[in-house]
């Protein structure tokens, strides 16, 4: 089988860790081709384990007549001949642990040890389309009872049926263990998958009957398995896409405009004549950049490139811009719920309180700013690139390029964290512009400044509050509207313009489609979190809320952002909830009523209700009204606070609470200990959801105190880690518990978005319990906070 | 030669190695993981992109090009130093460590050891910081206390917060270092 590896040709064509990754596989490049086509390939293109993905790039086309079809098992599972079960996802690992969990569901299915699942993700050669690996989506969509959970389960319901006719027994009579199928009185009369099926294809459609493994069964999935890739990244051995070579390729480097929308007037390609290894200026539209030899020459060429460029117009001052936000015209506004009775509730009111808040736009500021290889020739395609969406980057990168979306081959190899659209999607494009430029592979890694100053933020949010409360101090409606602004978004299927570089290269963002005023809504949907949890969400007298409150209306105009925006870490979610959480907590404090037991007064959710039961709990609440009653002139002062979610209004639950210590001489917060609650349904493996937990919590500290985007006249000008803060491993950090209630027998939910989505209005509200100050603006830097605290001091 | 940008680009201009031409290559011997390789190099070619592009390495990243990460982190005669702005010319003949000399998936570092066996990643990407910062930390300060520790960890970013878990595969490193000396 090996000999093509001893073939210098192909040999050169690939990485060394692709070789290795083919030669542990024992299967060559060429059968690897030729098979792959049939699906019954038993090695991992995208090896968990090393990041290591095949480099053929111009063996594209061998393949690209192949879609996996989702409702065909084939698609999903591949039993090799070696019994090696191959399982085939479209979510992709980011670092989330996702890659280990489903690992365990494919074992846990099959009945075969862990180390015999080879997962093959998001390839657009080989692998099923499951759109965007986003939105905590990826539990939900592939460890319920469809896509990848039941593909492994129709699998495991056919081997069992080609056993009961090769053993002669009913299959009733039949168990699966160890990837052989055996008689359960008689363990000596069985069978291996391998000699079932190794090497063919089933042949069938996903069976939505087959029955999944209860939970109580399992004995992989549910258990703290660890990491598969982490040996390789802490020794070295980890192939992220900034670390894919390939034979022939050139380093690309792009220069992006000086300021918010400038555009190109000329570029000056004799200003670097004297710089070594040039091969080519590249201008698309508004779109420069610079191909040389070796990436020290590029970065050089890029810098020096004398380009010419139209002042942008001027950017709303960021003193006054949510002013600017609230008056902005047009708008596009949404009624997420209405009960068309809030002005009569509000008129008959004991007492009546409002606020507003305010969110920053914030950056996903990865850690490796953006970096992708691509290798356009003629007609065809290969991209590497940390891309979420690789079917999306496919048919959006080909728009690009003008190909045909057949022709162009994209696979995702890991990239830095990206906690939604950083600069992954542009910088893919960035590399397949420059490299169908010069017909050469490219590599493309964005400065840490254009990566900064041109990503797609989080959004920016204005947010009104008003509560009306009856003479006992309950609530009896509430009203809510806010302003945020758009621009671009994830490029989806046909909006390359919705990032930097597909707008430089002359696509359009997606359209403002202005509306008001806003539709009636015709169903509950909660998706951003705009509806606060206490509402009852009654929408043609169907009740989908979590919470009691009947007067209730939630009002959202979108407006045109001066910069990209897109999602970030629990996108829109966050922002509300700081908003919502916040002022459940005003109201408390003005009903004189502990928080916790305000929250449950006005919770139906049972499961919302036990994770705020579950946080307190763990902390040891301290119950009773908030402010503490101390004098509050001490050079520190403490305080406790909590808030929850049900996030997306039903995908997975969580509340967190957060003991402060605040120095009001200086504005520093110090966040003490954490006790966050998460229930995401059946923990698929507890370690992954605590990692996730801890670091979706210590995220949100960092976003909750330190983040915000900044600008003057015409540039973002939070372009480094001086200029745009973020929380260092060495800065003291609070003791986080987690509590995750396990709840076998409901769906698996989103998780990776639960604990952060909580973090801010806790510790806005154990700041206002320690101080009596209510800051109702993110981020709670010191210099806020100090201003706030003046007269404590 | 050197040839100064007119570009209107301030946020480059902010920190970092100024990407100055020199055309003229120079003889450079460099020592990295105990193989001495000699490269004719420009010599203001900052460090890391030597060692990733012209030698091939995985344990030191591009993140900032400034400083201000620690991704590019690798020893240099036993000191961290932040290869993204230090040029190469300097540490000629100096004895450079990576991430990957440290030890292999089958056989780690005890300090890579710990990681693994505290689960402390998520993304992966700021491990190469993270390692190489406290190994040459506690190298030279084997009975450093938790605060000495996170001190010496405060130039370090993370941007997935894995900083529970890494900072006590650190401690738990720098415990066994300390019971077995």
């Amino acid at each position: 089988m090996s000999e093509d590896l001893r073939n210098g040709e192909s040999e050169m064509e690939m990485t060394s860790g692709a070789r290795e990754a083919l030669k542990r596989s024992g299967l060559s490049r060429r059968s690897f081709l030729k098979e792959s086509g049939a699906l019954i390939v038993c090695f991992s293109a995208f090896d968990l384990a090393t990041g290591a993905v095949p480099a053929f790039a111009q063996d594209a086309q061998g393949v690209s007549s192949y879609r996996p079809r989702p409702n065909q098992l084939d698609s999903w599972i591949a039993i090799g001949g070696d019994g090696t079960v191959t399982a085939y996802t479209g979510k992709a690992e980011l670092g989330q642990g996702i890659g280990t969990a489903q690992t365990q569901l494919v074992a846990e299915e099959l009945c075969v040890p862990l180390e015999r699942v080879k997962l093959i993700a998001c390839d657009t050669a080989f692998t099923p389309d499951q759109g965007y690996t986003s939105g905590s989506q990826s539990h939900p969509a592939n460890f319920n009872h469809s896509n990848l959970a039941q593909a492994a389960a129709t699998a495991r319901e056919a081997l069992l049926r080609l056993a009961s006719d090769r053993l002669g027994a009913p299959a009733g009579q039949l168990a699966a263990a160890d990837g052989a199928i055996a008689l359960k009185t008689d363990s000596s009369r069985k069978v291996t998958y391998q000699d079932l099926l190794g090497g063919q294809k089933f042949n069938l459609a996903l069976d939505k009957n087959a029955q999944r493994k209860p939970a109580s069964e399992w004995t992989v999935l549910g258990k703290p398995v660890p990491r598969a890739d982490i040996p390789a990244i802490v020794t070295a051995r980890f192939q992220f896409v900034h670390n894919v070579r390939v034979p022939g390729m050139l380093y690309g480097s792009v220069v992006r405009p000086p300021g918010v929308g400038a555009t190109l007037v000329s570029v000056d390609e004799d200003s670097i004549r004297g710089v070594p290894g040039v091969v080519k200026v590249v201008v698309k539209g508004s779109f420069v950049g610079v191909v040389a030899q070796k990436l020290w020459q590029a970065v050089q060429a890029a810098y020096i490139l004398r380009v010419n460029w139209t002042p942008g117009p001027p950017l709303p001052p960021q003193a006054t811009f949510y002013d600017h936000l609230r008056a902005q015209q047009p708008t596009r506004d949404t009624l997420l719920v209405d009960s068309k009775d809030i002005d009569e509730k509000f008129t008959q009111a004991a007492t009546v309180v409002k606020a507003t808040y305010h969110h920053p736009y914030q950056m996903h500021g990865s850690m490796g700013s953006s970096c992708a290889v691509a290798d356009v020739r003629g007609e065809t395609a290969t991209l590497w690139s940390a891309t979420q969406g690789c079917w999306f980057m496919r048919n959006t990168s080909a728009m690009v390029l003008g190909l045909k979306p057949e022709n162009v081959r994209v696979i995702f190899t890991r990239g830095s964290g990206c906690y939604g659209n950083n600069g992954a999607d542009p910088v893919t494009y960035d590399a397949a512009i420059l490299s169908q430029a010069v017909g050469k592979p490219v590599r493309v890694q964005l400065t840490r400044q254009d990566e900064m100053a041109w990503e797609n933020y989080g959004m920016a949010f204005v947010m009104d509050e008003r509560a009306a409360l009856d003479a006992q101090g309950n609530i009896a409606a509430w009203d809510h509207e806010s302003w945020v602004p758009v621009l671009g978004n994830r490029p989806g299927m046909e909006r390359p313009g919705n990032v930097v570089t597909g707008f430089l290269a002359g696509f359009q963002p997606e359209p403002f489609a202005a509306q008001s005023p806003a539709p009636a809504p015709t169903r509950y949907n909660n998706n951003s979190n705009g509806i606060p949890s206490y509402l009852a969400g009654v929408i043609e007298g169907q009740p989908g809320g979590t919470g009691s409150i009947r007067g209730e209306r939630v009002l959202i105009h979108n407006v045109v952002s001066p910069f990209f925006t897109g999602p970030l870490r629990s996108p829109e979610r966050f922002q509300n909830t700081f908003a919502h959480e916040s002022f459940l907590d005003e109201l408390a404090s003005k009903a004189k009523v502990d928080p916790v037991e305000y929250r449950l007064r006005h919770l139906s959710h049972a499961r919302l209700r036990d994770v705020v039961k579950g946080a307190a709990s763990a902390a040891n609440w301290d119950a009773r009204p908030s402010p503490k009653r101390a004098t509050n002139r001490a050079a520190i002062l403490t305080g406790r606070g909590i808030s929850c979610v049900a996030y997306e209004g039903e995908n997975g639950y969580a509340s967190l609470v957060a003991e402060v210590e605040v120095e009001p001489a200086t504005g520093v917060i110090r966040v003490q200990r954490v006790f966050v609650c998460v229930d995401c349904g059946p923990i698929s493996n507890p370690e992954g959801l605590r990692n996730q937990t801890e670091g979706g919590t210590l995220q949100g500290v960092s976003r909750a105190l330190f983040e915000e985007v900044t600008w003057d006249d015409h540039k973002i000008t939070s372009v480094d880690w001086g200029t745009y803060r973020t929380y260092p491993l060495g800065f003291p950090i609070p003791t986080v518990q987690v509590v995750m209630i396990n709840r076998p027998t409901e769906n698996a939910t989103g998780a990776g978005e639960l604990a952060i989505t909580t973090v801010a209005p806790a510790i806005a509200n154990a700041v206002f319990d320690a101080t009596g100050v209510r800051i109702r603006e993110l981020p709670l830097n010191p210099e806020r906070v100090k201003a706030a605290l003046k007269q404590l001091v | 030669m050197g040839i100064k940008s007119n570009t209107e680009m301030s946020a480059q201009e902010s920190s970092g190695v100024k990407p100055e031409v020199n055309d003229e290559l120079k003889a450079i011997t460099l020592k990295v993981n105990g193989t001495t390789h000699e490269l004719q190099l420009d010599p203001n070619t900052p460090l890391l992109y030597v060692l990733t592009d012209d030698l091939g390495l995985y344990g030191p990243k591009f993140g900032c090009g400034l400083g201000q990460c620690g991704s590019c982190t690798v020893l240099v005669n036993g000191s961290a130093i932040r290869s993204c702005v230090t040029l190469v010319e300097s540490v000629s003949g100096s004895e450079i460590t990576t991430l990957e000399a440290l030890g292999t998936p089958d056989k780690p570092h005890p300090i890579q050891q710990a990681f693994i066996d505290e689960q402390a990643a998520q993304c992966g990407f700021c491990l190469n910081a993270v390692i190489m910062t406290a190994k040459a930390f506690l190298d030279k300060n084997p009975h450093a206390n938790d605060s000495d520790i996170e001190s010496a960890m405060s130039t370090v970013l993370c941007r997935c917060f894995t900083h529970v878990r890494m900072l006590r595969a650190i401690k738990r490193y720098a415990r066994g270092m300390t019971s077995t000396t």
